[in-house]
């Protein structure tokens, strides 16, 4: 049913059940989204951005919801045992919530995270504000408007701040083909949070996930997403943020599961002395794809980012990085570093890394660097000479070079979380759990 | 016993090892000089099992094995272990777990059960005091960040670890400051025992004032051209490698009357 007329009147069927149906100004937005997409079709390789991953065999595809699915509770309970008691989740099961499965009763004043679909209903004009459109966005994030069925809506009010991590988990089970979520985060000024996303599941359906964030002045927002979904999922997922004057942005992720994983992370420096970290590993083997594309917008003056991507491409799979940064003529001292190195783990494996880098301003430090490489010799020869199998050997400098990523996450029980996760995606990873 | 003959080997087609003869029996520490570049690293790194350098010819029997034919990793459980010249860092891996895995591979092989974290701990802060080492050198990556002096220390805790039956020191003098080549040269002396042989390479005399050797060998373009006691560690010293003539064999009037 993939084919571009199958999405336009499925979405005409679906439109009159989403949720704030009745509100005129999303209406509008959805019926402008559908037809943005049904113009633009799915990407495919002639379009710039998408030169390394064309969706056009989506036309094609079948998208079937999986016939068995471990119970929600199931999966949640796994994830939820890695973590304090005192963290904060919101569940979503095959794209709507699940309050039976959620956890927020011990949200601090001035802190609100529910679903989108209740916001809808008692705070429409917050989240008009906070929603986006898909004017300017990718076909499949137009889709992602037309079709949106749920997400999480948090706001944080000025100055306060959640101690323990808000998690988002979105878990795909034998209920949905499709899921289509958007996520709105609005932290008003000197506000702080760390927010989570986990995608589990989903077996061979496409997910298409939206989560924008809104950082008012010197507002700190971490957000830490750790896709793991099945084999046969695909995964197209957008981050798109902005930020006020002095407001942080940290952007983590990492990137484990799905056949086909699409990741376009962006920011923007609104006000001046902004500070971003985009932070990503990725892990892929088999015939699986994986593809970050990043833009950081220096703006305004006096702005710092710090991008980190490390890459691990096994079999015959693919691992895509393109991180554009633009500095804009006003945005004078500016200080970037990109960098994005990749491990090639099989001679098939392939690795894309590509900085772009558009400066118009004069007074800025500015620094990037791609690399594509294979295991250092020396260093497996050193543990090779301890006695250390060569296997083993290869696996622990995977896992090392890999690890300094997670590494860069400040909260530590889900900077665990992440090197559970990276061993448990590598061979032999159970016998280095000593490592997490 | 260690009983190297005439090894040849290559790196990238370019020969570095020209038929070097060295035996070495148990119990027994040689010592090996030579100037830069003479292929002393070379002969260690080939004793370790490196696969960059190529044997071309020539062989090299171990109490009755044939050394050559094991992978690196096979020769270290066995008990040869090389201590590296250069030690490598390893960002991201940390000392603990890197010393723990070396330790229970080797003893896994030796038909010992493995270290639990509790004993290991005990015993692997036993041998850092021995080696003057702080106990936060186990929770930092491998070497990364070490001083040369502290690499090489690092160096000599995984020997004493690992137990070795042949050890080789490939300049684990280097860099050193007086009181951490004592502490370096204790460490390899509490080691030596009738069973066990060492390789110590090094371009200073000072070393072997500590680690007395039984013998002295020059190694000069790839072949062993002088054989001595300690006193030639001393010659060397005072008069240097000049007496060696341009195709590396020593004048033949002078290995002669005194090797
Ligand atoms: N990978 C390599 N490729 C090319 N040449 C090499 C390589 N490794 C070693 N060599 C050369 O082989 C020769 C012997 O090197 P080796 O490291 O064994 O010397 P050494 O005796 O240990 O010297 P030093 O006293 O400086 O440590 C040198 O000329 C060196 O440049
Ligand atoms: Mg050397």
């Amino acid at each position: 049913m993939s084919t571009i007329d199958a999405w336009v009147a499925h979405q005409r069927e679906r439109a009159c059940q989403l949720p704030g149906a009745a509100l005129p100004w999303l209406a509008r937005r959805r019926a402008d989204a559908i037809a943005r997409f049904a113009d633009l079709g799915w990407p495919t390789s002639r379009l710039e951005g998408w030169r390394h991953t064309s969706l056009a065999f989506l036309d094609q595809q079948a998208l079937a919801a999986p016939a068995f699915a471990p119970h929600p509770a199931f999966a949640l309970a796994t994830l939820r045992a890695a973590f304090d008691e005192g963290d904060h989740w919101l569940v979503f099961v095959d794209g709507r919530f699940a309050p039976v499965l959620s956890v927020t009763g011990m949200l601090p004043a001035g802190v609100k995270a529910g679903a989108l679909s209740e916001a809808l209903n008692s705070a429409p004009d917050a989240v008009e504000a906070a929603f986006g459109s898909a004017d300017d966005s990718a076909s499949p994030y137009a889709l992602n408007l037309a079709l949106c069925s749920d997400g999480a809506f948090v706001h944080l009010a000025r100055g306060t701040a959640l101690e323990q991590p808000l998690h988002l988990v979105f878990i795909g089970a034998t209920g949905a083909a499709d899921t289509h979520l958007r996520n709105l985060i609005v932290a008003d000024a000197n506000s702080e949070a760390t927010v989570v996303e986990h995608h589990v599941g989903g077996g061979a359906t496409l997910g298409t996930v939206v989560t924008r964030v809104q950082a008012a002045q010197d507002a700190r927002i971490t957000h830490v997403k750790l896709q793991q979904q099945d084999a046969q999922a695909i995964h197209l997922a957008q981050i798109e943020a902005e930020q006020a004057r002095g407001a942080y942005f940290a952007s983590h992720s990492l990137s484990f599961g799905a056949r086909l994983a699409r990741n376009d992370i962006r920011t923007r420096f609104a006000g001046e002395g902004c500070e971003t970290l985009f932070n990503g590993l990725y892990h892929v083997d088999g015939r699986r794809h994986v593809d970050h594309h990043t833009l950081i917008e220096h703006a305004r003056p006096l702005g710092t980012s710090r991008e980190y991507y490390r890459g691990l491409v096994d079999g015959n799979a693919r691992g895509v990085f393109a991180g554009r940064i633009i500095v804009a003529q006003d945005a004078q001292r500016t200080d970037a570093i990109q960098r994005c190195d990749n491990l090639l783990l099989s001679r098939l494996a392939e690795a894309d890394a590509r900085p772009e880098l558009e400066i118009y301003a004069d007074d800025v430090k500015c620094a990037h660097g791609a690399t594509v490489g294979q295991i250092d010799e020396d260093a497996l020869f050193y543990l090779r000479a301890r006695g250390i199998d060569t296997d083993h050997a290869r696996q622990l400098l995977t896992y090392a070079f890999a690890a300094e990523v997670i590494e860069r996450i400040a909260h530590a029980a889900v900077r665990k979380r992440g090197r559970g996760l990276l061993l448990s995606s590598l061979p032999g990873g159970a016998r280095m759990e000593a490592l997490q | 016993m260690l009983k190297i003959n005439n090894l040849h080997a290559a790196v990238d087609g370019k020969a570095i090892l020209m038929g070097l003869n060295l035996e070495v029996g148990s119990g027994e520490v040689h010592a090996i000089m030579g100037p830069n570049g003479s292929g002393k690293s070379t002969l260690a790194q080939v004793l370790a099992g490196r696969d960059s350098f190529t044997v071309t010819d020539g062989s090299v029997d171990w109490d009755g094995t044939d050394l050559l034919a094991l992978p690196a990793e096979e020769r270290a459980r066995a008990g040869l272990f090389l201590a590296f010249q250069y030690p490598v860092e390893i960002p991201g891996v940390s000392n603990a777990y890197f010393l723990k895995a070396a330790v229970n591979a080797v003893r896994r092989h030796r038909g010992l059960p493995e270290y639990d974290a509790m004993d290991f701990l005990a015993r692997v802060k036993a041998e850092m005091k021995a080696v003057g080492m702080k106990e936060e050198f186990l929770y930092r990556s491998v070497n990364e960040g070490f001083s040369g002096g502290e690499k090489k220390r690092n160096e000599v805790l995984q020997m004493a670890l690992l137990e070795p039956r042949l050890a080789v020191l490939d300049e684990t003098d280097s860099g050193l400051d007086i009181d951490a080549l004592k502490i370096v040269a204790e460490g390899v002396n509490r080691l030596r025992s009738p069973e066990r042989s060492m390789i110590v390479i090094t371009h200073y005399q000072r070393l072997l004032d500590y680690i007395v050797p039984d013998k002295v060998h020059v190694l000069s373009q790839g072949r062993i051209v002088r054989s001595g006691g300690r006193e030639l560690a001393l010659e060397l010293e005072a008069h240097g490698y000049g007496w060696i003539d341009a195709d590396g064999k020593a004048a033949a009037a002078a290995s002669g009357a005194r090797s």
